[in-house]
């Protein structure tokens, strides 16, 4: 492993959301990967990190850059979980809150945004928690 | 068009820039929007000399052009900007105007100019 790194995500912070992302994004500019690769995990890794502070109770979202160069992230929360997936990931589907839409989130475009742009993606959900793991390779 | 004249024709004032130079720079496309994910689906359509209008006026509109590698964002309506907004360009090397202009109104002036719009599909 090149790089590990993990980070703590709070429910509603809405004045950090997209710091990590932020983080993330800066240190893969270090490493030598491409910047469409590192935009394709910079939008994911966005996305993913405000779903975490606008839908789930907080969590931990796990950077990881292999030694090929291959980038994973893994977000694991704690709850309320995601009821029916196959919804959660249709475009526009969204149960953010007003408060949310303010801020510009809630779009419902999330979750296919990340599918669309990762290279690997799995999804898992109970009231315990969602778990999202996404994966890039160089194309 | 140099950025110059796309903040005359927006009527824009400078906020904050990190750089200068980038008022010389060219653009040719803008995309306007007040939904970030809207913005963050534009990866398959990336470009390098696009303006970033939004009339949302928050750190997260910087982290979400961040993310697309723009760094031209004009604020329309003449919103509040205040210093928590500065910090946060200032800490991503952003370059942000605002305008007294509608969305609406913006994004005509720069199509009447020659400005184009992505497409998308
Ligand atoms: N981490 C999560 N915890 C709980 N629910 C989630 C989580 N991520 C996504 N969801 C659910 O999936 C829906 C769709 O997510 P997304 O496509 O990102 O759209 P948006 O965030 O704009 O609502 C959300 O509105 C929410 O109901
Ligand atoms: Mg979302």
């Amino acid at each position: 492993m090149i790089l590990t790194k993990e980070y703590n995500v709070k429910k509603n912070d809405f004045v950090n959301a997209g710091k990590v992302s932020v983080e993330v994004k800066r240190l893969l500019k270090e490493t030598g990967i491409s910047p469409s690769t590192i935009r394709r995990i910079g939008i994911a890794c966005y996305e993913a990190e405000i779903n975490m502070i606008i839908h789930s109770l907080g969590g931990d979202i796990t950077f990881n850059v292999e030694d090929d160069g291959k980038v994973t992230l893994s977000f694991d929360d704690v709850g309320p979980g995601i009821p029916d997936i196959e919804r959660a990931l249709v475009e526009g589907f969204s149960t953010a809150s007003m408060e949310a839409k303010e801020m510009g989130f809630g779009a419902g475009m999330g979750l296919p945004n990340i599918k669309r742009v990762s290279d690997e993606f799995s999804i898992s959900s109970s009231s315990e928690g969602t778990h999202l793991l996404i994966g890039f390779v160089e194309q | 068009m140099k950025a110059r004249k796309i903040l005359e024709i927006l009527d824009a004032k400078q906020v904050f820039v990190q750089d200068e130079d980038m008022l010389d720079k060219d653009y040719e496309y803008c995309f306007a929007t007040d939904l970030m994910s809207d913005a963050l689906a534009l990866i398959k359509n990336h470009n390098e000399s696009l303006v970033f209008i939004t009339g949302l006026c928050n750190p997260q509109a910087f982290r979400t052009a961040m993310m697309l590698d723009v760094d031209f964002v004009v604020f329309v309506r003449d919103k509040h900007t205040d210093e928590t907004l500065i910090e946060a360009a200032k800490d991503l090397g952003f370059n942000f105007f605002k305008s007294p202009k509608t969305m609406f109104d913006a994004c005509v002036c720069l199509g009447n100019e020659g400005i184009k719009g992505l497409d998308i599909n």
